[in-house]
């Protein structure tokens, strides 16, 4: 893990989020524009949720199977002239990846998006042995100019609004005449695609991602919008797959029912831009294409949830649903989470692979709205598996001394109902008598995390049990 | 409606919840004078509360020592109903959670989860009822607690039953189904971010032009009655049971007691 985490200090990254006015006002669009988007394509397609049924129970089957589809996607991979790399760990996976450069003497290295490619450090760990990685897709090269992580899956720099994207450029870019006009999306789009074009050229390694691997034909699928993948994964001497295991898919009529439910739910298209599949390097009847072609296929912890109460997250196409809907990543971001995965499906991945004791609080940042459940394509029970991690940080005593402490008191009284009722009959009525005046407190002793935000009622006087069981009392005697 | 074939009217235990025992009793006794309404025999059983904080922070032994003990409590009953969407789907929905793969326990479970309901789905859903005799000035609009919308489907049901109510109008707000920020124990682990949510929830209330939120979960109600009147907003905040059962005209949540009031 050579990405800085800060996940245990979520609730100083959340509150700088929560005062940062240009990443608020980015934030602000997120919700409307993906929301917007996904339900307008779910409801064009009545057989949307029965496709969901079937992406989950694809998913499902390979994962109960997985060890049968790679090993036959390792043959076909062979088959077609191709490499398959197994790593258990990111260490691994970047060992595998620098020493193929190294024999390769590469200098520099396009990329297009990969996920894994954050999850296991890459970039840093390539500039350390003296080769250059280059972001290729937009997003990604926003990010990669500012030095930043991605703050959402699918759309790395979706915290970033349009001024700051010209700053950058204007500082990055500084051999490009000063008095040019950048107030149009369109020329910053513009000047991207320019200044990438010699960098694919150049490139003496392309390293992609991949949506699917198909175990039928030894297939890597990438779905993209702006074309870069393509170009980085054609024009180099080699073209080097990053995936993690659960990216197996068994044939490509599998894949077809999934790429439905996969762009619908990421941003509301039918079908993606680019849906590029890549079946080992170049054939000596082919036009263009990789001398070599590798795939990494990473591990990193994921054995280990196939194997217990979290499979079902393993289930997870990446399309961004679930953060696109979460109140909490609308108020912070995705930066907040302090790793590599953001939201609901990160709150569910990253403890399975950084720890629970270092990702304690992202399970715990949910208000369990269930939104995140009801839009996932492949019906991950994300607030389930969230629940689980909260068992697992309860077990081991990882939970943060004064909470555990007040649910023990409250635990204490609320099992014995002959105590539970008098001691609540008390406080309300201590409650009641000091609110009797306003109706509510603006302040209230350990209670501060509540009227920080907002007023608590005071409480009407005598509990509901009290009077009900008073009132029957007295109608009995009448 | 009880139909008249009907022998006896079916009996309810009302599990009123702890919010409601505790911070606003009038919710409790509007609920069971719908339940009344609605033909039923009220009755209400000993009770703390369902288990839930436990449940969602990770201890299980205390949330299945509550369970057993609400299941002991309320299973002689031909339903159990619950003015609380979250409450309810805890018991519904999560409560057989707790006990799979206990032979001894599973069917016991079963049966019990099966009688346990919202209360507006159960006035709407099994008692039929479609309209009440009730009457409110003003303008209000609903907020879907998302427990009660996403786990038990309640949606249409208590507005179905607030178009009967004289002299109200229903105004939707932008978002009505988007969380509130309360969520539990979150939103005292999680203040800040809580109290962002509920700025946005607070903005579309207002938004609305409504004078009165309603919603069916205590704790959405106090946590944007709360955000409302630290803005200093003149929103009425209540339960939506409060309106129906014409019991609408006592403080708001979080408003002075009048004078000579109990």
């Amino acid at each position: 893990m050579s990405v800085h985490i800060t996940s245990p200090a979520f609730k100083e990254n959340a509150k700088k989020a929560l005062a940062d006015a240009p990443l608020q006002s980015a934030l602000s669009k997120v919700g409307p524009g993906f929301i917007g988007r996904r339900t307008a394509a779910a409801g064009l397609l009545p057989e949307f949720d029965a496709l969901r049924d079937s992406a989950r129970d694809i998913k499902n089957h390979t994962l109960a199977h997985l060890d049968l589809y790679l090993e036959r996607y390792e043959t076909k991979v062979r088959a077609a002239g191709g490499h398959v790399h197994f790593a258990v760990d990111a260490a691994e996976a970047r060992d595998i990846v620098t020493d193929i450069c190294r024999r390769l003497g590469a200098k520099t290295v396009t990329k297009g998006k990969s996920m894994v490619s954050e999850e296991i450090g890459l970039n840093d760990h390539l500039a350390a042995c003296g080769i250059e990685p280059v972001e290729t897709d937009l997003g990604e090269y926003l990010i990669q100019i500012r030095g930043e992580a991605p703050s959402h899956i699918i759309a790395p720099a979706i915290h970033l609004n349009k001024d700051q994207v010209e700053a950058d450029f204007r500082r990055v870019h500084a051999h490009l005449p000063p008095e040019r006009n950048l107030s149009e999306p369109t020329a910053l789009l513009a000047e991207a695609r320019g200044e990438l074009r010699q960098r694919f050229l150049q490139a003496d390694v392309g390293i992609t991602g991949a949506n699917f691997l198909v175990a039928e034909t030894g297939t890597s699928i990438i779905v993209t919008n702006e074309g870069n993948g393509d170009l980085t994964q054609t024009l180099p001497k080699a073209h080097i797959v990053l995936a993690s295991l659960e990216k197996l898919v068994p044939t490509l009529e599998d894949v077809s029912q999934l790429l439905r439910v996969l762009a619908r739910s990421a941003t509301g298209q039918e079908m993606s831009v680019y849906t590029t599949f890549s079946t080992g390097p170049r054939r000596p009847e082919d036009v263009d294409g990789p001398g070599e072609y590798h795939v990494v296929i990473l591990d990193n912890g994921r054995s280990g949830m196939l194997a217990g109460q979290l499979r079902e997250m393993l289930r997870c196409i990446r399309c961004g649903a679930c953060m696109n809907h979460c109140p909490v990543y609308h108020a912070v971001g995705g930066h907040a989470y302090g790793w590599v995965y953001p939201g609901p499906m990160g709150a569910v991945l990253t403890p399975s692979i950084i720890g629970i004791e270092k990702g304690a609080n992202l399970p715990n940042a949910s208000t369990f709205c269930g939104r995140c459940e009801e839009v996932c394509p492949v019906r991950i029970p994300l607030p389930k598996l969230m629940r689980h991690w909260r068992e697992k940080e309860f077990e081991r005593h990882l939970t943060p001394a004064p909470q555990r402490f007040g649910l023990g008191v409250w635990s204490f009284f609320a099992r014995r109902g002959w105590l539970y009722r008098p001691a609540t009959r008390l406080a309300m009525w201590g409650l009641s008598r000091l609110g009797w005046r306003a109706g509510r407190f603006s302040t209230l002793p350990l209670a501060g995390g509540w009227t920080r935000h907002r007023d608590f009622p005071a409480p009407e006087g005598d509990t509901f049990q009290a009077q009900w069981h008073a009132r029957k009392a007295k109608r009995g005697q009448e | 409606m009880s139909s008249p074939s009907e022998k006896r009217p079916p009996s309810v235990g009302l599990f009123v919840t702890c919010l409601v025992d505790t911070i606003r009793p009038g919710i409790g006794f509007a609920a069971a004078q719908l339940l009344a309404q609605a033909g039923c025999e009220v009755d209400v059983p000993r009770q703390t509360c369902c288990g839930q904080p436990a449940f969602n922070s990770g201890d299980r032994i205390t949330t299945r020592a509550l369970a057993e003990q609400t299941i002991a409590a309320f299973e002689t009953f031909d339903y159990v109903v619950v003015p609380s969407g979250s409450c309810a789907g805890m018991i519904k929905t999560h409560y057989p959670e707790l006990f799979v793969g206990e032979p001894d326990w599973m069917p016991r479970v079963a049966r019990f989860c099966a009688k346990v309901h919202e209360l507006m789905a159960f006035l709407v859903d099994v008692r039929g009822l479609r309209a009440v005799a009730a009457r409110y000035d003003g303008t209000v609009t609903y907020h879907d607690s998302c427990s009660g919308l996403r786990e038990l489907g309640v949606h249409d049901q208590p507005r179905l039953l607030l178009q009967s109510v004289e002299g109200l109008e229903l105004r939707e707000m932008a978002d009505a189904d988007v969380c509130c920020g309360f969520g539990g124990t979150f939103c005292v682990k999680y203040p800040d971010i809580s109290g962002a949510i509920v700025e946005k929830k607070a903005a579309n209330v207002i938004a609305s032009g409504a004078d009165t939120l309603l919603a069916g979960d205590l704790g959405c109600l106090m946590n944007m009655a709360g955000k409302l009147q630290r803005m200093g907003r003149e929103v009425a905040v209540r339960h939506v049971a409060e309106v129906l059962a014409g019991t609408g005209t006592a403080p708001a949540i979080g408003m002075a007691r009048r004078e000579g009031g109990t």
